[in-house]
């Protein structure tokens, strides 16, 4: 009896410990998410990570996936965020140019309170659909480090061009910003 | 007299009212920024700054602790709870430690009462024989003769 009681307490121990090793292991292993912009900034081909969102700008919600077939300038922002105001103005400019060619920009509104997106929206002038990510589920997929972040999807639903960490059009990136949406729209090499 | 009445009445009845609004630094202790995920009353990150207003100007539009909890994971999802809920799925982070605990407990419980009765084991093993006593007494009672 008493070797019975015995081999049982060391097995529950065990199991408890074999859990949580596995648990750290597990956390070690795969813990961290690798996001779409470091498999981008890899050089491979990367596809767009998926998600479906409430939208801000209207009813109802929209997928990523339902753009195929269209240019996408993704920009993750938020209203507290300040460079998020500078680069507004040049989005909305970069939408009305090119939406007859086929490009969209769309707005992922990230760990933001709605009716401050929705201000922020009329402040600006924004009239490209916008989604609201307040549990900001899609960060970790797309790697997005900080706000703003703007990425550019090609009508095949692959990420092009590179990463824009930051306002857009600013000295610093305007040619990426140029060349990301050139290559979205398949007008570049 | 009777203005005097009303306005303890009055107060009377004001007072759990006033008791009960939530205390904000409380609040902020209790909540996590989205984007740094330290509590808000450690953070001074932008959207920590919006919701410590926030939480200002429902407390004094007289919302209660809970509704602007409710009211913030609605926006940002559960993590924004410094502490994860007790019900649904969120239960599991609180009933996995106990449970290890738990285990553990019984483990080294276990542990301990098996090598206590071991020990029982060997200590009444290692006593004297009988024969060997007597003899031992035997030899004793000659050197007192």
């Amino acid at each position: 009896m008493t070797g019975t009681v015995q081999r049982v307490g060391q097995a529950i121990a065990l199991a408890g410990v074999a859990a949580l090793l596995g648990l750290l292991i597990w956390k070690v292993a795969f813990g961290g998410e690798e996001g779409a912009a470091d498999r981008l900034a890899r050089g491979g081909p990367v596809v767009a990570p998926a998600f479906t969102l409430d939208r801000l700008d209207r009813d109802g919600a929209l997928s990523i996936s339902a753009l195929r077939g269209k240019a996408v300038v993704v920009n993750f922002w938020a209203s507290w965020c300040l460079p998020c105001r500078d680069e507004a103005p040049v989005l909305q400019q970069t939408y009305e140019r090119y939406r007859d060619e086929g490009l969209i920009v769309l707005g992922i509104d990230v760990q933001d309170f709605k009716a401050d997106a929705r201000r922020f929206m009329k402040r600006f002038g924004i009239t490209y659909p916008v989604v609201y990510d307040g549990k900001g589920s899609t960060v970790g997929k797309w790697g997005v480090r900080a706000f703003p972040e703007t990425f550019f999807v090609d009508r095949s639903g692959k990420l092009v061009g590179e990463r824009i960490s930051g306002a857009v059009d600013i000295e610093r990136n305007r040619d990426a910003y140029e060349r990301g949406v050139a290559l979205a729209l398949g007008d570049a090499p | 007299m009777r203005r005097l009445a009303l306005a303890l009445v009055t107060a009377a009845l004001l007072a759990p009212v006033a008791a009960a609004a939530p205390n904000p630094a409380d609040l902020e202790a209790e909540l996590v920024c989205p984007t740094c995920k330290t509590t808000l009353d450690q953070s001074d990150a932008p959207v920590a700054r919006r919701m410590k207003q926030i939480i200002r100007t429902r407390i004094a539009e007289g919302a209660t602790e809970q509704q602007i909890k409710d009211e913030l994971v609605a926006q940002f999802g559960s993590g924004v709870l410094a502490e994860p809920p007790k019900s649904g799925f969120d239960l599991l982070a609180w009933l996995v430690p106990l449970g290890l605990l738990g285990a553990g407990g019984v483990g080294v419980a276990a542990l301990v009462w098996g090598w206590s009765r071991r020990r029982g084991e060997h200590d009444a093993g290692a006593a004297v024989d009988p024969e060997l006593e007597r003899r031992l007494d035997a030899e004793l009672d000659r050197f007192d003769e």
